[in-house]
């Protein structure tokens, strides 16, 4: 079973804050990948916040095609980071190039264009690069979008942090999101390693999604381009609250109606039954059936965390005004923010969903009984 | 054979008959039960004269002989009478003296069933034991990564959508601007099939009507029956039970005239209707009920005169083409009840049935797709049909359910799949398998029979005389002397049974798959088979 570490700061943290707290927890992962989503960044890119950043793993060819590539839509390299490897390439890490994130100047067009236009555009861009480099092998990449880096590598947290230097104030963060793997063969597919992200949507999950076909052979014929890849079970995930959000215009707090529905009998009393009911009929193939935690963050800052129908993985969140996380065991919690108080833990049960702000003042509980905002 | 005997080509001995009558002289009581039983004369008392040659030690006398006469029972060898297997006689026998025994390698029979010109007509299904969906196994078990649900104690949601589902950004379009929306009946995936008040006696249709009332009422499972083509005994129209029927039209329209007198008087709408363009075990023939069962209730509710053939045409009579036929039909029904009841046509399997399904795609007012596969039963039909004609469902249940996700409506029509489920006894399994192929709910009309009524059937062509109306235990007969045989209470109570013990096993093979929550519909990677070329075909995995 993988382990999940998020953290939701007032002020940017070093990622090696979370990498610290999955090495904790190393009992329940195998080491063998992490993930790392990066948002609301501090440094020179939190300077930049409007120019989007590609993050990604490029071979020298790669590189090549990608400046060629970027150059015919007119975007302009703004700042570059690369991540030199700063020990040896450790024991079954493969050697796959330069890994790197570079925010651009866009377009004039694209400037001028909507802001959802701008954000299709770098949907597809980063769409076209993947499929771009799975031709040769040479470009992976993970997002483009402003303020957001994404690292992925196989091999232990620690050590691949380490290899990278990954407590580089560059990618200081406020909203962090960290996996480590479980069970992961040297020879994976790094598009299958959590957190997925899309459009400014990220979330990563432990457990397995027994669901998964019938959820992603529905996504795919949505007839949007961002619904692919799929090499993980879990990637349906980001999607279905990318799904919810941006086509069905609902907020956080209804994913979970979405995902693991009321049942008819608890629905019978529900403020908002007629809603729920038409929710649960209409998005019935998007229905998960666990186990599973998920934790996740959104464009505006909003981290989130729920569980399964019947709450089959464990999840807690914890922390003080300014500083919150959202892990799978407490010891990865008490390594992380070792002075809050930790009966005000919240170990959140089977209905509910669990918001952290971006103003990071105190932990939200919507329970699924509960009324709903109305649909913006 | 006597002696004086003309020998004719289809003169036939017993051994030339499939069922071969077994019967014991020193058991025998001579009580006569098994011939007044057999419900095709088959048996009959045989008066037997027998030699016996008394002959001393060496011939010290000459010998002599001596005759006697003793009585038993004689197997008739005219193929007209020939044994059907059904074993009445021996289930009445006290002292267990008689009993039909199979011998497949005895097939004159089959080249001699055809006299007069008439080609062979019977009841009941394909006589073939083959069964794709029983080699389908349940192969993704989330146990060995995760914790596996319990099928005891854990919560399941087992229940299925019948009628038009709206995608969901229309669906709650709809919601906030107050728009109509499709009648959608949230259902139990189980339903029983299209078994006509006609072809089925009165007492199994009110056993059968009690049982699905009590799952309803007192067990609150929500499981529907179909009327098939027959129409409905008025007083069940006019019932708060209605709710509980999907109401069968098909292309002879009978006992349409009572169900629309009594729309007025209605008090539920009926859970759907069901309009019925082909039949899984005789495509291309319509529905047929021979004169031996019509008489004076079945000719009222059906409209007809008593004693007449009621064969249905081949085809819905208004039909100019498939499109068009099924658009204007699932308009005018639905129009019927004020656009409040799904209303779904009913084919056979075929080739050709993406084509339906494209069409009802585009129809915002089609509420779903039943498929009926070759291994249906029937009451009635031509032996040819029968055997030969017809599409396997699992292949043209998975190509629908395929071509549905490339449309992106796999949520939104509702693919009912039957024929063949549980023919070998394994209802539960082959529901799932074809649940995990992609249909919203399975139908099945003989299991239930065989299972809550007793029937005798089975694939080695053993009874089949549903359509002349001898049914041995009443489930198929319209003569009260037959089918007073056959206590509604109990089929109630066998129904009940059938639907509790598939209830758990359903769980049993779900809960292992780590699926609970939603009914795993289209969940393709839990199935597995040890056929490559149908691993293939169904895009299924090959394991050995």
């Amino acid at each position: 079973m993988c382990r999940l570490f998020a953290l939701s700061s007032r002020d940017p943290v070093s990622p090696m804050r979370a990498i610290e707290a999955l090495n904790v927890m190393k009992e329940g992962h195998d080491g063998s990948g992490v993930g790392l989503f990066l948002h609301d960044l501090g440094g020179p890119f939190g300077d930049m916040k409007g120019a989007p950043i590609l993050s990604g793993i490029f071979t020298d060819e790669g590189l090549k095609r990608l400046d060629a590539f970027m150059d015919e839509r007119g975007f302009v390299t703004k700042a570059t980071l690369v991540l030199d490897p700063k020990t040896p390439t450790p024991v079954g890490t493969p050697v796959r190039g330069t890994y790197m994130a570079r925010a651009y100047e866009i377009p004039a067009d694209l400037k001028a264009a909507s802001k959802a236009e701008r954000e299709m555009t770098y949907m597809s861009i980063r769409v076209t690069l993947r499929l771009l480099g799975e031709e040769r092998d040479d470009i992976r990449v993970f997002s483009f979008w402003p303020d957001t880096i994404m690292v992925k590598e196989v091999g232990d947290p620690m050590t691949v942090a380490e290899y990278l230097g990954l407590d580089r104030p560059e990618l200081y963060a406020r909203r962090i999101l960290s996996q480590g793997r479980q069970n992961t063969n040297y020879a994976i597919n790094l598009y299958a390693c959590h957190p997925f992200f899309l459009q400014g949507v990220c979330t990563m999950t432990n457990g397995e999604n027994t669901a998964f076909i019938p959820i992603k052979e529905y996504l795919l014929s949505r007839g949007f381009k961002g619904y692919m890849g799929y090499q993980s079970d879990s990637e349906v995930f980001a999607h279905i609250m990318h799904f919810t959000r941006n086509r069905l215009g609902l907020g956080v707090e209804y994913y979970k109606h979405v995902i693991t529905p009321l049942s008819d009998a608890e629905m019978e009393g529900h403020p908002d039954r007629a809603m729920l009911a038409r929710i649960k009929q209409t998005c019935r193939k998007l229905i998960i059936d666990g186990p599973n935690c998920v934790i996740g963050c959104l464009p505006e800052g909003d981290m989130f965390m729920v569980h399964d129908r019947k709450k089959l993985r464990p999840g807690v969140v914890g922390g003080h005004d300014g500083i919150f996380a959202f892990s799978s065991e407490i010891c990865g919690l008490d390594a992380a923010i070792p002075d809050r108080d930790p009966h005000t833990d919240v170990q959140p049960m089977h209905l509910d969903t669990v918001i952290v702000r971006p103003e990071c003042q105190e932990v939200t509980v919507c329970n699924q009984l509960q009324s709903l905002p109305r649909p913006h | 054979m006597q002696s004086t005997a003309v020998i004719t080509p289809s003169t036939l001995s017993v051994v030339d008959l499939p069922w071969q009558i077994e019967w014991n002289k020193d058991t025998c009581t001579l009580c006569g039960r098994c011939t007044s039983v057999c419900p095709v004369n088959a048996i009959e008392l045989g008066v037997f004269r027998k030699r016996t040659v008394e002959a001393t030690i060496a011939l010290q006398k000459k010998p002599t002989n001596s005759y006697s006469i003793y009585y038993g029972i004689r197997q008739r060898t005219d193929p007209a009478y020939r044994c059907i297997g059904c074993g009445m006689c021996n289930m009445v026998c006290p002292n267990n003296a008689i009993a039909p025994r199979l011998r497949p390698e005895a097939t004159t029979l089959k080249f001699h069933n055809n006299r007069g010109g008439s080609a062979r007509t019977r009841g009941g299904r394909r006589n073939d034991t083959g069964s794709l969906l029983d080699q389908i196994k349940f192969i993704r078990i989330s146990m060995l990564t995760d914790p596996a649900l319990d099928a005891g104690r854990h919560e399941f949601e087992l229940r299925t959508l019948l009628g038009r589902i709206q995608p969901p950004e229309e669906g709650l379009a709809a919601l906030r601007d107050n728009a109509w929306v499709p009648a959608v009946r949230e259902i139990y995936p189980l339903m029983i099939g299209s078994m006509s008040f006609g072809a089925l006696s009165p007492n199994m249709w009110e056993g059968l009507v009690m049982g699905v009332t009590y799952l309803n009422e007192e067990l609150h499972m929500p499981v529907r029956m179909c009327t098939g083509e027959g129409g409905c005994p008025p007083r069940l129209l006019r019932s708060r039970f209605l709710k509980y029927m999907v109401l069968q039209i098909a292309s002879g329209y009978f006992g349409w005239d009572e169900i629309i007198k009594a729309l007025p008087d209605m008090k539920e709408d009926p859970c759907a209707i069901e309009i019925k363009y082909g039949q899984g075990a005789k495509p291309g023939d319509g529905g047929l009920l021979m004169w031996y069962k019509v008489n004076k209730l079945i000719a009222a509710i059906r409209g007809v005169p008593q004693g007449v053939s009621l064969p249905s045409p081949p085809t819905h009579q208004t039909k100019y083409s498939i499109e068009e036929a099924v658009a204007k039909m699932i308009q005018s029904m639905s129009m019927a009840w004020g656009f409040r009841v799904p209303v779904y046509p009913k084919i056979s399997g075929t080739t050709s049935s993406t084509a339906v399904l494209n069409n009802l795609v585009r129809n915002p007012y089609a509420a779903g797709l039943a498929i009926d596969g070759e291994d249906g039963g029937t009451g009635a039909a031509y032996n040819v049909s029968m055997n030969h004609m017809g599409h396997p469902i699992a292949t043209n249940l998975r190509d629908c359910y395929e071509n549905l996700c490339i449309a992106g409506k796999q949520n939104e029509i509702p693919l009912i799949a039957g024929g063949g489920i549980g023919k070998n006894g394994n209802l539960a399994a082959n529901a799932a398998a074809l649940i995990m192929l992609g249909a919203s709910a399975v139908q099945s009309g003989k299991y239930i029979m065989q299972a809550a009524a007793g029937c005798l059937g089975s694939e080695h062509d053993r009874c089949n005389v549903c359509n002349i109306g001898v049914c041995p235990k009443g489930i198929t007969s319209q003569d009260p002397r037959v089918y007073r045989r056959l206590d509604p209470e109990l089929v109630a109570e066998r129904l009940v049974d059938v639907f509790l013990s598939f209830d758990t096993e359903l769980r049993k093979i779900v809960a292992p798959l780590g699926r609970s929550t939603s009914l795993p519909i289209g969940m393709s990677d839990a199935l597995g088979i040890g056929d490559y070329h149908a691993a293939e075909r169904l895009k299924i995995k090959y394991v050995v």
